[in-house]
């Protein structure tokens, strides 16, 4: 982004609503109850935006509940593209009686409120500009149905808003149309009802707040899509061919998601038979288990899981690291310890992730920072996994995961699939002999065999006991030595081989900003606020563990670099340290872990009282 | 043979020695039950000829666990974690369904920290053999009782055992695995016409084979030394088993044999012994389980089989092809699947 034309956010807000206007630039939020049918209507609402050019992003911020608890969905607008969570609120859509009073309290002044006139919440909020709505009435209206009425509900509201915000009405119904694909009359009558909501507004109420949309051309090739379902097809681009999982939220999408495009695409045309196999398993180690049986068996293999799953899968994941199988771990991070808060996000799992198991161990850990990348990294992890016979951990969160995000459409993998080091019958019989664990190429990473290969050669004896170069049971201690240093010189060798960080190196900075996954949204932002209060920033965005030289030479560079991070105790910060103890006065830890997305404000109120 | 010949050894049906099918030498205790039933398997696997590259060798941890090494040299193995096999099992088998697979557990193994992947194992029906080496104890350990000592069963040190066992059998059978056998390592002739059977069987074949622990666990008062076992033993038949590729004979009188045959063309045949025993009764089966506990008998034989039950491999409907041999080309989807998808969500 140049710098010289950029105004912040907050310039252009202030800019707009002198002129009584706010164009494209907002947020806003329903608040309704878990489990009511509303999912439908919120995709309606943000998608007919989206359609009409405006870049725009959704988020769910749900309780850990099936049906009856609250919950909100919030959608930004936002011209400039920027897609992180916005703190403040602009429109709410108050659905929900339970929490409607706490909400309405917590809008800035000035904001809107979409509420069902019964709840009488302008007697609460004065300073908030109200739009009462008879929805009850409305849903008679819409539906003769008294049991669909609840439901219609949702798109009744969708109208009334739609018509405040001038949304175009083809653009609604083509929403809905998409939204309800097959179902021809379900589709009617939520365009009825949300024709309802909107004739009802025209007539009945009078504008007057300053939120408008207006037709952009900033979302044409764009796809809106979840983290996990991108990582998904990720994965069956990748070629995976055993996936293994146990539910958990919020990584179960991403094995559904799986499932379903793989039944879509990946069946034999002719005999409708799978070419892959999906094993929901028992629990977490049996899920790994099963993914490192068949990653050794030969195939590309996979297992998905959040914070609970990946203390279980412990054990396992040492093995694999020592035993040399490829595996591919993906983590959606959620809050913890233990359950601590499923529905809600966090960046925690990054330690314990990066040395998963018992004795010295460091793990290849991969952090898409967009859905993008969690679909791009998906494909690479495979080819990682194999090519360095080692688990692999992806560690994306439920912010990533399962909220929908702009994106550009992903591309098609440019490189073929890269299978590693295996011998087949033909090269056993060429090299003439096969050490299972022996450094051949000095890369640290030996050759393996695939089980039933038919050679006197192929076989080996896989053991998490010591073993040598043979594969042969061994507690030599220069043995042992050997084979820990060699798995140390092939995390090494991976250093040329994972996503090296993207770094925007601002010459004119003293400060510069690290951050990783997900909070790339928030920093984006953020750097452009600061831009605007005089700061310059530098940033480097973490894609990979182990860390490379480029993370060494960007705090080398600046006077002070900021880890921001979406967890209590710094981890990367202390990774960071730990990797380069001369670095550690240079370093402020910037860490947010209340569960709810990071958000550009916090990131830039942090920078600006530290600099200032 | 005339003396100043060269010794030839014997090969199998498919020109290979009882050495090709031996492991590296055995590191575990003199005497150890676990290596009798070692020599149990490569006998079984040579004389039936089965080509060990084909076969993967799969065990959890402990003494037993550790006997994939000393058996089929040039078949792949995995000793995995403690009471885990059956997950590796289960990942190996959807990866690659044609490799035979043969997993050595042990009663701690299986009937403790591996109950709950066991349960699961036998429920999928994972085409496999799967051998618990029970000894009544953690050999590995030095000797703590597992959970299939028997109430009452005295330990070296003199404690006695005070909770009841899990019958490994009896839990395989209700939880619908159709092959279970109970044998005694002892006892190498029923042993290898059970591994044998067991080998073309297509799902799950649980053997509960009991195999004294010389160290810990071979003492007066314990129900699973070798004196108790060999004294013991009650078998239910007499075990014949015929391999496909050999002519079936009728030398038997009628009545007095029940043969059973398996979807590879070989026959099991059960010759009654003085009692009269159906295997293909699942409601014999768990109630002869269940009187042979309360009458502290040591019964052995095949006590339950049935080839109905699909097994995982056919569950999971994958293509012929095993998945580990589909190419890259038909793994990745084409650009246009991309577009099509892409398209969609915009
Ligand atoms: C997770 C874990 N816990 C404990 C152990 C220690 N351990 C090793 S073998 C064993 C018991 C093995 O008993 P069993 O399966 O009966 O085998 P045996 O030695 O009797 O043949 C135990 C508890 C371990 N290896 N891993
Ligand atoms: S301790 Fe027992 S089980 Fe282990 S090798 Fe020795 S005799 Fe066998
Ligand atoms: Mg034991």
């Amino acid at each position: 982004m140049g710098t010289h034309t950029v105004k912040t956010l907050e310039a252009n807000t202030a800019q707009k609503v002198e002129s009584g206007r706010v164009v494209n630039d907002f947020s806003i939020e329903v608040g309704t109850v878990n489990g009511s049918g509303s999912q439908s209507s919120n995709s309606v609402l943000m998608r007919s935006i989206f359609q009409m050019g405006i870049p725009v992003s959704g988020k769910n911020l749900f309780p850990s509940n099936i049906a009856g608890l609250p919950t909100w969905f919030t959608i930004r607008v936002n011209k400039n593209g920027y897609i992180a969570r916005k703190k403040d609120i602009d429109i709410l859509v108050a659905m929900n009686p339970q929490t409607a009073i706490e909400d309405v309290k917590n809008l800035k002044p000035g904001a809107v409120c979409v509420s069902p006139q019964e709840m009488n919440l302008q007697a609460i909020r004065s300073d908030v500009k109200h739009y009462p709505v008879p929805f009850t009435e409305l849903a008679a209206k819409a539906t003769d149905n008294i049991k669909l009425r609840k439901l219609v509900t949702n798109m009744i509201y969708v109208g009334v808003v739609a018509e405040l915000l001038d949304i175009d009405q083809s653009e609604i119904e083509n929403a809905i149309r998409r939204q309800f694909k097959k179902k021809q009359s379900a589709a009617d009558l939520n365009i009825k009802a949300s024709d309802t909501g909107r004739e009802w507004a025209k007539e009945n109420l009078k504008k007057d707040d300053p939120y408008y949309v207006e037709k952009m051309d900033l979302t044409a090739g764009k796809i809106i899509i979840d983290g996990n379902a991108a990582a998904g097809l990720g994965c069956m681009f990748a070629g995976v061919q055993v996936a293994t999982w146990y539910p958990i939220t919020p990584s179960s999408s991403l094995c559904e998601s799986l499932i379903d495009y793989m039944k879509k695409y990946r069946l034999e045309p002719e005999t409708g038979k799978a070419t892959f196999a999906i094993v929901q398993a028992e629990d977490e180690l049996a899920a790994i288990g099963m993914a490192l049986g068949a990653g050794w068996a030969g195939a590309r293999s996979m297992t998905s899981t959040s914070g609970p799953g990946i203390s279980l899968m412990a054990e396992f994941a040492g093995y694999g690291y020592f035993t040399e199988i490829p595996v591919v771990i993906f983590d959606v991070q959620r809050v913890g310890p233990s359950t601590g808060m499923p529905t809600r996000t966090s960046q925690a799992d990054l330690l314990s992730a990066y040395t998963l198991s018992h004795g010295d161990t460091k793990h290849i850990v991969l952090l898409p920072g967009s859905v993008a990348e969690c679909y791009e990294f998906a494909v690479k992890s495979f080819d990682i996994a194999e090519r360095f016979q080692t688990p692999i951990f992806v560690l994306s969160d439920l912010d990533l995961g399962m909220n929908n995000w702009m994106s550009e459409a992903f591309t098609y993998p440019d490189q073929p699939m890269d299978r590693g080091k295996v011998l087949n019958k033909e090269a056993l019989e060429k090299a003439g002999v096969f050490e299972r664990y022996r450094d051949v190429d000095g890369d640290g990473i030996p050759y393996r065999t695939i089980p039933g290969t038919d050679h006197p050669l192929a076989a080996y004896f896989t053991r998490g006991s010591g073993h040598n170069e043979k594969a042969g049971y061994t507690e030599r201690p220069e043995d042992y030595v050997n084979l820990m240093n060699r798995l140390l010189k092939k995390l090494e060798t991976s250093k040329k081989y994972i996503p090296l960080p993207i770094v925007d190196h601002n010459k004119n900075a003293k400060a510069g900003i690290i951050a990783f996954g997900s909070s790339d949204f928030a920093i984006l932002e953020s750097r452009d606020q600061l831009q605007a209060a005089n700061i310059q920033t530098s940033y480097l965005r973490l894609r990979a563990l182990p860390l490379t030289d480029e993370v060494k030479n960007f705090i080398e560079a600046h006077d002070h670099t900021y880890v921001v991070e979406q967890n209590r105790d710094g981890q990367l910060r202390d990774l960071i340290v730990a990797e380069y103890p001369q670095f550690a006065t240079k370093i402020r830890s910037l860490r947010h872990y209340d569960g709810l997305p990071l958000d550009a404000r916090f990131v830039t109120d942090s920078i600006i009282s530290e600099e200032k | 043979m005339v003396s100043s010949a060269p010794k030839i050894p014997a090969t199998n049906r498919i020109g290979l020695t009882l050495a090709d099918y031996k492991g590296s030498p055995s590191t575990l205790c003199d005497g150890c039950g676990h290596d009798a039933i070692t020599s149990q398997i490569i006998k079984a696997y040579y004389e039936l000829g089965i080509e060990p590259h084909t076969v993967a060798k799969l065990s959890g941890i402990g003494c037993s666990s550790k006997t994939p090494a000393y058996f089929l040299n040039r078949a792949h193995g995995f000793n995995s974690t403690h009471g885990r096999m059956p997950s590796v099992a289960t990942g190996a088998c959807v990866a690659n369904k044609d490799l035979r697979m043969i997993g050595v557990s042990g009663d701690g193994d299986t009937a403790s920290i591996g109950l709950g992947q066991f349960c699961h194992l036998v429920r999928r029906n994972v085409p496999m053999i799967y051998i618990v080496e029970n000894n009544g104890v953690y050999g590995l350990t030095k000797g703590q009782f597992s959970a299939t000592a028997d109430l009452a069963s005295k330990s070296k040190s003199g404690v006695l055992n005070e909770l009841p066992p899990i019958d490994l059998c009896g839990l395989a059978i209700e939880l619908g695995c159709g092959f279970v056998g109970r044998s005694f390592a002892g006892d190498p002739k029923q042993l290898v016409a059970l591994l044998k059977a067991a080998a073309s069987f297509k799902g799950t074949a649980v053997l509960d084979v009991i195999s004294p622990c010389v160290t810990f666990n071979n003492h007066e008062g314990s129900t699973k030394s070798y004196k108790y076992a060999k004294e013991m033993e009650t078998p239910l038949h007499e075990l014949g088993f015929i391999p496909f590729y050999e002519q079936i004979t009728v030398d038997y009188e009628p009545g007095t044999v029940t043969d059973v045959e398996l979807h590879d063309g070989s026959h099991l045949r059960l010759k009654k012994t003085n009692r009269d025993y159906d295997a293909t009764s699942k409601a014999e089966a768990v109630a002869t389980i269940a009187q042979a506990a309360a009458d502290k008998q040591f019964l052995t034989g095949l006590l339950y089989i049935n080839e109905d039950k699909e097994n995982f491999a056919e569950v999971m409907h994958m293509s012929d092809t095993p998945i580990v041999h589909i190419p890259n080309e038909v793994l990745r989807p084409k650009k246009e699947v991309l577009d099509e998808v892409m398209q969609s969500l915009m």
